[in-house]
């Protein structure tokens, strides 16, 4: 239960520790740690030289950009901002409601005062909230290194099981969460076996209404399937007699593991599933109704 | 097979107030470096991994998972551990602070290896909600696992602890 011996450094610019991970095959890069940290010590990761980059300077921002009108509006999360800093942001919040009620589920307040988001989008784990959240709000992170700037969207950002597609040398330096347009809503729910717990099914629901009608409707899941995964159920969640979760489930194979067999996380899928579209729904036409009579 | 020695780094740690200057390698766990290179024992280690609480302290005055930190990451941060709790009376045991109080008046604990965890967490807890609801103390210490007391006691601990906080004997 201790890591395995590493090289450390701890550069204070983002061009020395992209330098320095430009320059090493086996390097990783440490920010919040909370869950790198426990693969070390269980050391099911051995990287040849950690990079800290906690002394980088200008990488904790949590920054909301825009009125919720256009289409660059959303909130921007920095490699070093924890999870707590970004759900006590009440901008952020107002921007993308469903920051904060996803990260109310993401571990205990004592790993989130430590882990951060970006890094928890990085590492990838399908049972983990933000990066499902990230791809169902059709997001994106910019990552640097030696080699320059890139953006890649949320899409194209998860590989396979706790793999993204990052490229070895680069930093991922900020998280981008498109804004709630209005007429749009979102919820999430999840089924732990106790609080802060991994979730056994988490489902969270982006619909966008015009008049109150749905004309969009996608739903995400955390520790369904081994990447995270959103589905489009626009056609059932309109229809008055759709299946929104059979829907769902046509395109999920739910995983079978010690915590849940596949038949319970079926289950799940199914109780969740309308309940969370029903919840963004309301949602979506609460805003709209504010929004008039503001 | 023969290995070149571990390169051990300087490190900084600013722990109760005091500086403990600690030379480890890179891979050293806070927790670690506080119990063996600054021989502060209260952090107990349980789980190793994140799960149980057990070695929780303060980092800047929140919360964190002690075997979750490096120690050569932790040089710009005030830790506080258990043994930063008590409060200066003027003798050398010092006085218990109302968290700790609240422990031995309720029966918070019983074995006590889980306790450091707990105290620190629940003194954060209370400097951020000092007079929590039943369902808040609860909250409060649903990162801590506790194998003895069933959480029964501690919950009253928390709900004392706010009393005590609040100068109601």
């Amino acid at each position: 239960m201790k890591p395995a011996p590493f090289a450390y450094l701890r550069p204070a610019t983002l061009e020395d520790a992209l330098a320095a991970l430009a320059g090493q095959q086996g390097a990783k890069v440490l920010a919040g740690g909370q869950s790198l940290v426990p693969l070390l010590s269980m050391r099911l990761a051995a990287p040849s030289t950690l990079v800290d980059i906690n002394a980088l300077p200008d990488l904790g921002h949590v920054t909301v950009t825009g009125d919720g009108d256009g289409a660059g509006d959303g909130v921007r999360i920095g490699a070093l901002a924890r999870h707590a800093e970004v759900l006590a942001s009440a901008e952020a919040a107002a921007s993308q409601p469903l920051l904060a009620m996803a990260l109310s589920h993401v571990a205990h307040p004592t790993i989130r005062n430590r882990g951060t988001t970006v890094g928890s989008l990085v590492h990838a784990d399908a049972a983990a909230e933000m990066p499902m959240v990230l791809r169902l709000l059709e997001g994106s992170v910019d990552v640097a290194s030696v080699r320059g700037r890139r953006t890649i969207p949320a899409a194209e950002l998860f590989a396979g099981p706790l793999e993204s597609t990052l490229a070895h040398d680069e930093i991922a330096v900020e998280a981008f969460f498109p804004a709630l347009a209005p007429g749009a809503g979102v919820a999430f729910q999840e089924i732990a076996r106790r609080h802060g717990d991994y979730a056994l099914v988490g489902v969270a629901a982006h619909v966008e209404t015009e008049g109150g009608e749905v004309t969009r409707a996608r739903v995400g899941f955390v520790s369904v399937s081994d990447v995270p995964v959103v589905v489009d159920v626009t056609g059932a969640a309109q229809d008055p007699e759709g299946d929104p979760a059979g829907a769902a489930l046509a395109e999920l194979e739910p995983a079978d593991d010690i915590h849940a067999t596949s038949a319970y996380r079926a289950h799940l899928v199914k109780v969740l599933t309308p309940r969370v579209l029903a919840d963004a729904v309301h949602h979506a036409r609460q805003r709209s109704a504010q929004g008039k009579s503001a | 097979m023969t290995t070149s020695p571990e390169e051990l780094h300087d490190v900084r740690l600013h722990v109760n107030g005091s500086v403990h200057e600690v030379r480890v390698p890179a891979r050293r766990l806070l927790s670690d470096a506080l119990r063996h290179d600054c021989g502060l024992t209260g952090t107990h280690v349980g789980c190793e991994h994140g799960v149980c609480g057990a070695c929780t302290i303060l980092v800047d005055g929140k919360p964190m998972r002690s075997c979750l930190m490096l120690a050569v990451s932790a040089v710009d941060a005030e830790i506080t551990t258990v043994e930063g709790l008590t409060e200066d009376d003027g003798t050398p045991q010092g006085r218990l602070s109302p968290v700790q109080q609240a422990f031995s008046d309720c029966h918070g604990l019983q074995c006590g290896f889980c306790t450091p965890g707990f105290l620190t967490t629940i003194t954060a807890g209370l400097a951020e909600n000092p007079d929590p609801t039943e369902d808040e103390a609860r909250e409060m210490i649903a990162g801590n696992l506790c194998r003895c007391t069933g959480y029964q006691n501690i919950v009253k601990s928390v709900l004392r602890a706010a009393e005590l906080g609040k100068g109601e004997e």
